[in-house]
């Protein structure tokens, strides 16, 4: 019988071990404190133009007034409040660097760091990463709670139900992870391949399009939608918009809850295996 | 039992043949030709505990290719090797508990972030508890005399500096087995000879094991009683340094210090003159005929001085390896070298 102190002992001390890595991760975040304050406050700028450009789509619908014109169902205002809620959604679920990083680091031969040392390295990227959200969110959440408060006539139906938000809180943490996971096989295939940037760029294409970064996904026309539908990415921004805008309730909610976790459990295993097959591969390279 | 097995071990790279051209690069967008490269082959070693031992060899021997192969980060082509009685490309976290690889050429430590900040994410991933930890770290950083260092960013230190938390941070957790990879490269006389004088004595007071490869004859010379040769993927020669000018050189230097108004004229007979800076006259000589040379030399000439040297290092070593490649080259028998070796005969080194 394994005896449960011990069980508790190897749990708390992998606590640990993520937690140092998340702590230090922080702090070398903030070591370039300007820098990131800077590119965290430039990322607001989009919206300004997005709204501008969503005003003169909808001015092109009815010039009488854009107000009152409707594109698959949604007015100006829902579609202001949808971007805005996209905003969240990526802000959990885009994971810059992560991939091109990967890449280098096998390509450099840095990824030797983790084979010799006792610390796996899709651990610790997943916990470098939670540290880089977290120093995001810590500079962001003021900005955001503005541009929220400023919006807050878009949202036309006010803050949704307690069980509609917690569902849409789950959904962001859920992105995040399949967000990360996604990447991460991206940037293993750099075992395969040195360099991952074409197929980054791929990636992000149909990630911008197809994840509803772009538009609402539900404008779309069929067969379009249904594909879209059975897509992993829509997890990445168009979901929680659509909970937390209630578009998606009931069971059909649950079933997508459920999609998600399968997914971002699926894109686990898949960087598992892709990592164990890449370093039966590699090689060495880099001296 | 030797801490480290080393048997028949070899590793091959598949390497894609590129060639020349466009028409060429055009041609290897569908049709790839490859050629096996062979980094090691057929490697077979024993290190005891606590040895100190130096792997030498032209760049591209398999010097890092072995101590890539010994601390798991590849997977060799055939052959076994065990470290501590652990099969390291197993890579169980329980080895890597136990040794430390550190090269010369890469950095381990977070770059934007002072040293003990690293060191602290060691003492978790090493399981290190606080007290043996506070007591290595202050250990380390007074005999390497970097305390002051620690609170400072990475990038903010010297390559020496560096260099010195580097190993502070392979050696936090105690390992029993040690690989360094070049560690002295790029550093000037002093921080050399600091990592010298650090590794020998905590080597010496801690019994760890420890292989190295270096370009630096001094480094190899200050720290390794054993040396392994390698090029070519095998091992040339393993013994003791000194004994590498025994078995690869025939030769001896001598160094005649003539008296005024003596000339060098038909000293040549005794050997291949190598230096002529009057009075001083140096030549080579081979071994077998020393003793016969000097008879001779002192009854025909009036000589100040006399000296009887081994060549250099480094020349036997450098000869050495090309006399290697050459072999090769000639697709001549591998044991050429060795061959080589039991002829030159071991005429004890005398310096009188």
């Amino acid at each position: 019988m394994m005896d449960s102190h011990s069980f508790s002992n190897v749990i708390w001390d992998a606590f640990r071990t993520r937690w140092m890595i998340l702590r230090i991760a922080l702090s070398e975040r903030l070591a370039y404190r300007g820098d990131f304050v800077l590119g965290t406050l430039m990322r607001f700028l989009p919206i300004i133009t997005q709204i501008f450009l969503w005003w003169a789509i909808f001015q092109s619908i009815n010039p009488e007034d854009p107000n009152a014109g409707r594109l698959s169902g949604y007015s100006f205002q829902d579609m202001v409040a949808y971007y805005l809620l996209t905003m969240v959604g990526r802000a959990f679920s885009s994971m810059p660097g992560l991939s091109s990083s990967i890449a280098v680091k096998i390509r450099d031969g840095e990824i030797k760091k983790f084979l010799v040392q006792p610390v796996d390295l899709i651990t610790f990227l997943f916990w470098s990463r939670v540290a880089h959200k977290i120093a995001y969110y810590t500079i962001a959440t003021l900005p955001f709670a503005l541009v929220f408060f400023l919006c807050r006539s878009y949202f036309t139906l006010g803050w949704p139900e307690p069980w509609t938000l917690a569902a849409f809180v789950a959904s962001l943490f859920l992105s995040f992870a399949l967000g990360f996971y996604l990447e991460a096989c991206i940037g293993l295939v750099g075992f395969w391949m040195l360099e991952v940037s074409s197929l980054l760029f791929v990636y992000m294409l149909f990630q911008f399009f197809l994840s509803g970064h772009m538009f609402p996904l539900d404008i779309l026309p069929e067969p379009f939608l249904s594909i879209v539908n059975y897509l992993p990415i829509k997890y990445l921004a168009y979901f929680p918009a659509a909970v937390f805008l209630g578009k998606v309730q009931g069971t059909q909610l649950a079933i997508d809850m459920g999609m998600l976790v399968g997914w971002t459990v699926l894109f686990f295993v898949m960087s598992q295996v892709i990592y164990r097959r890449g370093l039966r591969r590699y090689s060495g390279y880099g001296g | 039992m030797p801490i480290i097995q080393i048997d028949q071990l070899a590793k091959s790279y598949r390497v894609y043949q590129k060639k020349e051209g466009l028409r060429e690069a055009l041609r290897g967008l569908w049709k790839r030709e490859y050629k096996d490269v062979d980094a090691v082959k057929d490697i077979s070693l024993r290190v005891e505990a606590g040895e100190f031992v130096a792997f030498l060899g032209p760049n591209g021997a398999g010097k890092t290719t072995t101590l890539k192969l010994l601390s798991g980060v590849i997977y060799p082509t055939s052959g076994n090797a065990t470290v501590m009685g652990f099969v390291p490309w197993d890579r169980s976290l329980e080895y890597r508990r136990r040794f430390a690889l550190v090269m010369g050429q890469k950095n381990q430590l977070w770059w934007d972030l002072p040293a003990q900040e690293s060191f602290r994410l060691h003492q978790q991933i090493y399981k290190i508890d606080s007290d043996s930890f506070k007591k290595t770290l202050d250990e380390l950083t007074s005999l390497l005399t970097v305390q002051e260092l620690l609170g400072r960013p990475v990038r903010e230190l010297s390559l020496g500096e560096r260099m010195k938390m580097e190993l502070i941070a392979a050696l936090l957790h105690r390992p029993e087995v040690l690989f360094l990879d070049e560690p002295t490269i790029g550093l000037d006389v002093i921080a050399q000879h600091n990592i010298q004088q650090f590794l020998k004595f905590y080597q010496a007071e801690r019994g760890i094991t420890i292989l190295l490869t270096s370009h630096y004859m001094k480094d190899i010379a200050a720290l390794c009683k054993r040396v392994v040769v390698i090029a070519q993927g095998q091992i040339q020669y393993d013994g003791s340094l000194s004994g590498i000018v025994d078995s690869f050189s025939g030769d001896k230097i001598i160094t005649l210090q003539l008296a005024v108004g003596q000339s060098e004229l038909g000293l040549d007979r005794y050997g291949e003159l190598e230096k002529i800076a009057m009075p001083r006259v140096s030549f080579r000589c081979p071994r077998s005929e020393v003793s016969k040379s000097l008879g001779e030399i002192l009854s025909n000439y009036q000589i100040d001085d006399i000296a009887v040297e081994d060549p250099p290092l480094e020349e036997t070593i450098a000869k050495l390896f090309t006399h290697v490649s050459k072999d090769s080259a000639d697709g001549s028998a591998d044991g050429n070298a060795k061959n080589e070796a039991s002829k030159g005969n071991s005429m004890a080194s005398n310096k009188p």
